[in-house]
């Protein structure tokens, strides 16, 4: 007899499968999110899960910020090119020549100036959805993120004024000009990505897995961070070489390296089931105050 | 390594300050699903603004305007686990604006849990939030009887709310309700069973949680696929899928079985099931709510919108529809004004001819003939659809019964809709005849 079940994954599975089937039926120009981080390598393989055997119907899209991780970059390469998709990639460099992103005097991070180029991208190939991996489980602004987050013409998410989600029944209507931010992961946990990426046996790039790097902590307090080019050590600053991993990838300025002996995706599990701390608690960027994040989403971050 | 753990998703509703956030800060407290950052961030807070003392409401209320107003404006999802199961909660606002939050929230629900003040008892938002709870069919309902310490854990109190429930529940649509008396401030019964409540038997709210069946809270009865997205590779490089015709879907109720007979609604097409088609392989047998991709035997014509269904039991086919209905916009709903309307994969223009009722929150009796549905209000209604819905009543399917109204133009979501059961199923020989 077979049982009518489905388990925790599967039941994430199929809904995130439909959120996807959804928005290659709704919209005419879509694109998916892939960064090379763990839930965007979720996300493609559920877009083969959703429309193989045929091609998946939307290119790939990645906002460099210049200070990619190079082993991230590299596998987002690789997989896409993998999956025989076309990955755009726009550099938030570019945009800066270009007048599009504006840095404020001393400003070092690239994390905001992510959002004009990615607003100046959807709007130069007139994408009128694009697909994230963001997860409600990481922010709590995010925690109140519909499916289907509706932008305005200025790619503004207003909190106060969401279209109630009702079943299964998105509203994927735009006028022009305007567009969706579609999030197929919104109800999966780290845990659950990690789980998903072992029952799938998904490659993932090498920074996710313990190895020694040279780590800086600025003036000798903080979380470490990867000495790069970006970060090269003053006098005040400690610097160690370390057995590290990233829990959770952004820029190489401001991800936090945990110290860990991890080698394989099943001791990830198990070091989460026993982490402290939450993933994002190693982002200097969400850190920067309370409300960091839903500030960064009402202007168009992801 | 580990047995299946099953995904239980419930829903908080009560009026503002019954604890809704406390609560569900408590069960994420107890069960240890807190991380020391998120302690540390809430520490940060009480000293900011609680004079010292950590509030756990500061958990869920997560954007500024909650913060500073100390409400929540909108659906929060939490997400914890425990060796049983993983839970996911809607944190849906009490307030009487935020009613539509509030189907937001429960529409996905296997459970809702309606907080009720110990000290207030039974008041307006607790018979509008189990009035919605039993209108969306939400299999289960917990009644948590919240600050029961500041009524000195007095049974006489929890039997006198319990008894006012008990009048009005058999009015509604519930099937499975449990009342538990906990403090979510303190943490009784909440997780562990309390010292204070020796003449409570039941299982504390989590365990409560962990237990309920929910296995059958899908529909199994009476095969459903509405077609999403036709699968037709543009350049296959494998031969074999020059001619693959695949019908992708998630499976809104029932079972299919390879060899099965189908037939796709609404021409009236019949067929039989050549294949489930995975990524990850085919299957013999797939089951509501897997997402699969069908191939027919037979090479007819299907596209998005259509519904292939088993011909053991045959939903309705109608323009003419009547449905009770959630208004969910501050314009009011406006009789004879054209919306869109999405129903399983489908858009299709409509027009509400009629309003019948609106629905008396007091009392659950229906008004006739009210002048418009505002905000907030549930009434019956009559809609004229341009195309034929496919279609069965809520009650018996909560995907294949149920449609969002869209206003044109502002493309606002302005209602949620459930449709009454069809007055005959479709008849296929007279479809068979149509061919």
């Amino acid at each position: 007899m077979s049982s009518y079940h489905l388990d925790h994954l599967q039941y994430l599975e199929t809904e995130a499968i439909h959120v996807m089937r959804e928005v290659a039926a709704e919209f005419e120009r879509p694109a998916l999110m892939f960064s090379g981080g763990k839930d965007s390598i979720c996300l493609l393989r559920l877009a083969e899960k959703a429309f193989r055997p045929s091609d998946i119907p939307m290119p790939f899209l990645n906002v460099d910020t210049g200070h990619h991780f190079p082993e991230l970059n590299e596998f987002r390469d690789s997989r896409a090119a993998e999956l025989g998709g076309k990955l755009i990639i726009r550099k938030v460099e570019d945009a800066i020549k270009a007048g599009i992103a504006v840095p404020t005097p001393g400003e070092v991070s690239r994390n905001r100036l992510q959002i004009p180029t990615l607003l100046a991208a959807i709007d130069e190939f007139q994408f009128d959805c694009a697909i994230g991996g963001a997860r409600r489980d990481e922010e709590k602004a995010r925690a109140k993120e519909r499916f289907f987050s509706f932008r305005d013409s200025f790619g503004q998410w207003d909190p106060k004024n969401q279209r109630p989600e009702i079943w299964n029944l998105y509203n994927a209507r735009v006028n022009p000009g305007e567009h969706m931010r579609v999030f197929p992961l919104s109800n999966w946990t780290e845990m659950d990505v990690w789980e998903y990426i072992r029952r799938e046996n998904l490659q993932v790039p090498t920074i996710y897995f313990s190895h020694r790097r040279q780590c800086i902590r600025l003036g000798g307090r903080g979380q470490w961070l990867p000495v790069s080019e970006f970060l090269v050590p003053r006098p005040n600053d400690e610097v160690k070489e370390l057995v590290v991993r990233v829990r959770t990838i952004g820029d190489i300025i401001s991800t936090g390296m945990v110290e860990s002996p991890a080698n394989t995706v099943d001791d990830i599990i198990n070091e989460i089931a026993a982490a402290r701390v939450t993933e994002r608690g190693s982002r200097a960027d969400d850190k920067a105050s309370e409300a960091a994040m839903e500030d960064r989403k009402k202007q168009g971050y992801f | 390594m580990s047995h299946p753990i099953e995904i239980l998703r419930f829903n908080t509703c009560g009026s503002v300050d019954d604890g809704k956030s406390t609560l569900i800060g408590r069960l994420l407290y107890d069960s240890k699903s807190l991380m020391e950052d998120q302690l540390e961030a809430l520490e940060r807070s009480a000293d900011i603004t609680g004079g010292g003392q950590i509030n756990l409401a500061n958990l869920t209320d997560g954007l500024r305007a909650e913060r500073e107003q100390g409400i929540t404006i909108d659906v929060a999802y939490r997400y914890f686990a425990t060796p049983r199961r993983k839970f996911i909660v809607a944190d849906t606002p009490g307030h009487v604006q935020y009613t539509r939050n509030m189907v937001t929230g429960a529409s996905t629900a296997n459970l809702s849990i309606v907080l009720v003040d110990a000290r207030q008892g039974v008041i307006e938002q607790s018979r509008r939030h189990t009035y919605i709870a039993s209108l969306l069919r939400i299999p289960h309902l917990v009644i948590a009887v919240n600050k029961m310490d500041l009524v000195g854990w007095s049974e006489a109190r929890f039997t006198e709310i319990r008894d006012a429930f008990e009048q009005f529940l058999p009015l509604l649509d519930i099937k499975d309700v449990k009342f538990i008396p906990l403090s979510a401030l303190n943490g009784d019964n909440v997780v562990d069973p309390s010292k204070e409540t020796p003449w409570y038997v039941g299982p504390s709210l989590l365990g409560h949680l962990e237990t309920v069946h929910i296995a059958s809270d899908w529909n199994l009865h009476g095969f459903r696929l509405p077609v999403q997205w036709v699968n037709r590779p543009n350049n296959p490089r494998d031969p074999r899928l020059h001619d693959f015709r695949g019908l992708s879907g998630q499976i809104a109720g029932g079972t299919v079985r390879v060899g099965q007979p189908v037939m796709v609604l609404p021409a009236g097409h019949r067929s039989t099931v050549k294949e489930i088609w995975t990524h990850s392989g085919s299957l013999e047998e797939a089951f509501c709510p897997q997402s699969i991709t069908l191939v027919l035997a037979d090479d007819i014509d299907v596209s998005r919108g259509d519904m292939i269904v088993g011909l053991d039991s045959l939903p309705g086919a109608s323009t003419e529809l009547h449905a009770r209905l959630c208004w969910m916009h501050p314009k009011p709903l406006q009789k004879g004004k054209k919306y869109f309307l999405k129903h399983t994969t489908q858009t299709v223009q409509a027009v509400v001819t009629a309003i019948e009722n609106r629905i008396n929150i007091h009392t659950f009796e229906a008004e006739p003939n009210p002048s418009e549905l505002a905000m907030n209000d549930i009434g019956e209604i009559r809609i004229k659809t341009a195309k034929p819905l496919i279609f069965d009543g809520y009650s018996h399917n909560r995907l294949t019964g149920a449609c969002i109204l869209i206003e044109q133009g502002t493309n606002a979501t302005v209602a949620a809709c459930m449709l009454q059961p069809p007055v005959e199923p479709i008849r296929p020989e007279y479809n068979d005849f149509a061919i």
